[in-house]
């Protein structure tokens, strides 16, 4: 021991593990970090804690729709958002269309699901800087997301709910009742959350001016979703390439300003994702709206999925920015390859990037407010 | 060295007043622990804990103590046996010591010694040693980490800490917590307010309010609890501990708390004197109203605790070099004027 510590002294450096046990490292991800001090010198992500082979499962699956349950468990907080995914790219590659009610139930779906994830990482974001409070505040309102899906789809976090050319299942009867019960009851409580934390000094005072991702570089890196539109970035799928029925919907794409700091800083990301959960609002309510009342959402599933040969990429909006598709078809039942864009796993390149010379709190804050998650990462 | 076992006469008194405050403490531990879990459940929209013991789960820290009396004592491979056994114990001596000076009421007081503030500032400044003593036994990264960041923080607060007792001191003109207390009694401040010190002089107001900042961080309380802060640095110097050890640093954490916040009721508000003058009074009641006093201090720390985010550690300093101290000695200045003019 004496030995380790005067190498330390001596270097002035110590090197130091930062997961895969930590408990803010949001799940398995492992940090190697270069410390003088506190003082973030070098930083070398390690992943593949939680690989479980989900493209080379993909190619082995005897059928197109076999995948999607695989697809749940790349971004587990955000399941229907990655069924969504998929299922439009194998509809492309079949040249189906799917009938309106479907289309809408799926956009409330994903909506829902954003609003949850969105919660989801604020919470834990709260968390990683301290306060408590918040992080059960918001898994209160997820909570209330999750009863609804689990009412439709019998599930909470791995839904296995949308299916190539329709949905497994009808919602429930209730659906409509209890999401616009949902609507109603959350817009206050955003503004409750903005008074605990967004607003709260300390949090402002660990989150401005820390991590600051410059336009160029987001670009640069691939960034995508709330990470590149904190940066001021004004690119959204949902907007930029329409896919399902989101071009009916009037909604706008929140950006990062630099209101309190520097323009794409911690703060920046975080409340990107905050206003976000109110434009995902105004498209639920929309959707009620719109959502047709008749209609078999199961009768547009083909009975033998078999695309054309050929490859296809296509792309969707995530909570977590640009999830892509890229599916090889051999014209037999199973793809010949699946290779999915896990945005989470573009985002986690950032980190050596934009953490150099923060500190070890900081560093907590940054992977808070890129928000990543592990599954997605490694797949 | 004194034969304590020779002579009967001091074993006896030794004993008693070894007792008491060790009873006060462990009885109040076992309650704060539960109350913490109360008042966190309450701010977060769920209940706490409900079940151990029936009512609201009373017995849950019994429970809890029990489970960690039976886990395995684990003293990592390369740790440094001896310290990493003897730190917690000497952290919970630490605070303990200093009971010895709290007067609990009229009746009762440890040692009536006449350097009684000294006494207790000098002793509680062991905590920051033995937490130290517990980093660098453990023998890992993050231990270390939290054992550097808990020195300089609890070094860095102990001079606004010991700069806002000075001010009631130069206002009280005595080290003797007895006779600071003594001198809070009656209620003449506008014919109904307690002659309480922080009634008295609109400067030990403001000493209050850096006491108050200064003693969270000496607790390692929220927002200031970075030497444990569990998200960053896992558990801080407690990362290796697990079983009895650990209760034991659970138990000296919650004794500073409950000691600092006794501190703060007696030089700030009355020590054991009634709010109501004579109403209450009397050696039970004085005991009751002191820790009464102390608790809502305890109660307010848990409160913050429970709704606030985590400083990060320059800006700890910075509060601390750049405004408390400076705040502090302008305000002792500021006191004693008051004092020579009024």
């Amino acid at each position: 021991m004496t030995d380790q510590i005067s190498n330390i002294a001596e270097k002035r450096e110590m090197t130091i593990n930062m997961g895969p046990q930590h408990p803010s490292t949001h799940g398995v991800l492992r940090l190697e970090l270069d410390l003088d001090g506190e003082v973030i010198k070098n930083t070398r992500p390690n992943i593949g804690y939680l690989h479980r082979c989900f493209e080379k499962y993909a190619e082995e699956m005897d059928d197109y729709s076999k995948v999607i349950p695989y697809t749940d468990r790349m971004d587990y907080v955000s399941a229907m958002n990655q069924e969504h995914g998929y299922v439009i790219a194998v509809e492309r590659m079949l040249e189906i269309e799917v009938p309106e009610r479907v289309e809408y139930i799926r956009v409330i779906m994903a909506e829902m699901q954003r609003i949850a994830s969105h919660l989801l990482g604020i919470g834990a974001f709260g968390l990683d800087l301290g306060a408590f409070t918040p992080f059960l505040y918001c898994f209160i309102e997820r909570e209330k997301i999750l009863d609804i899906f689990e009412k439709t789809s019998g599930a909470r976090l791995l839904y296995n709910y949308y299916a190539i050319g329709g949905m497994i299942k009808d919602v429930h009867p209730d659906f409509k009742k209890d999401t616009n019960e949902f609507v109603k009851t959350f817009r206050p409580k955003i503004k409750e959350l903005n008074d605990l934390l967004s607003g709260n000094k300390i949090f402002i005072k660990r989150t401005a001016n820390i991590g600051v991702l410059p336009e160029k570089v987001a670009l640069n890196y691939g960034a995508s979703g709330p990470v590149l539109r904190g940066s001021g970035v004004e690119w959204d799928l949902r907007k930029n390439d329409p896919y399902s029925i989101y071009d009916r919907f009037d909604f706008e794409i929140p950006i990062g300003k630099g209101e309190m700091g520097t323009l794409g800083d911690c703060w920046d990301r975080y409340i990107v994702r905050v206003r976000e959960m109110e434009q995902s609002l105004r498209i639920i309510e929309q959707a009620l709206e719109g959502m047709p009342d008749e209609g078999d959402v199961t009768e547009g599933i083909p009975k033998r999925i078999r695309p054309k040969e050929g490859e296809l990429y296509a792309r969707s909006e995530t909570p977590r920015g640009e999830l892509g598709y890229y599916i090889i078809s051999d014209k037999s039942a199973s793809p010949f390859r699946v290779k999915a864009r896990a945005p989470s796993f573009v985002h986690l390149g950032l980190l050596p990037a934009i953490s150099k010379g923060a500190l070890i709190a900081d560093m907590v804050a940054i992977v808070g407010s890129i928000d990543i998650v592990l599954g997605e990462v490694d797949r | 060295m004194i034969n304590f076992a020779a002579n009967t006469t001091y074993t006896l008194p030794i004993l008693v007043h070894a007792a008491v405050p060790l009873t006060i403490i462990v009885v109040y531990a076992l309650v704060a622990i539960w109350g913490e879990r109360k008042v966190a459940g309450f701010i977060q929209d769920r209940l706490g804990p409900m079940h151990v013991g029936r009512w609201h789960g009373w017995a849950q820290s019994i429970a809890d103590l029990l489970k960690l009396l039976q886990k395995e004592d684990i003293v990592p491979k390369d740790a440094s046996r001896f310290l990493f056994k003897f730190a917690p114990f000497m952290m919970f001596a630490a605070s303990y010591a200093a009971f010895a000076v709290i007067p609990f009421s009229s009746g009762y007081i440890g040692s009536n010694i006449n350097i009684g503030v000294f006494y207790l500032l000098a002793v509680t400044s062991l905590l920051t040693l033995s937490i130290i003593m517990a980093a660098w036994a453990s023998n890992n990264k993050w231990s270390l980490l939290g054992g550097m960041r808990s020195a300089a923080q609890m070094v860095s607060y102990e001079v606004p800490t010991i700069a806002t007792v000075l001010t009631v001191i130069v206002v009280a003109g005595s080290l003797n917590l007895m006779t600071i207390t003594e001198m809070q009694a009656g209620n003449d401040i506008l014919g109904f307010l307690p002659n309480w010190l922080i009634f008295q002089n609109p400067f030990l107001i403001v000493a209050f309010i850096i006491f108050f900042i200064s003693i969270l961080a000496e607790a390692h309380r929220v927002p200031f609890d970075l030497p444990e802060s569990e998200s960053e640095l896992v558990a801080g110097y407690q990362t290796e501990y697990s079983g009895i050890r650990w209760a034991m640093f659970m138990l000296a954490e919650y004794a500073d708390m409950l000691l600092l916040s006794l501190l703060g009721a007696v030089l700030f508000f009355g020590g054991w004197n009634s709010p109501f003058g004579d109403f209450m009074s009397g050696p039970f009641w004085e005991f009751f109203w002191f820790m009464l006093k102390g608790l809502l201090l305890v109660f307010v720390m848990m409160w913050i605790r429970w709704t606030l985010p985590r400083y990060r550690v320059d800006q700890l300093m910075h509060i601390c070099w750049g405004i408390l101290i400076p705040l502090s000695f302008i305000n002792l200045v500021l006191v004693a004027l008051w004092e020579v003019i009024f």
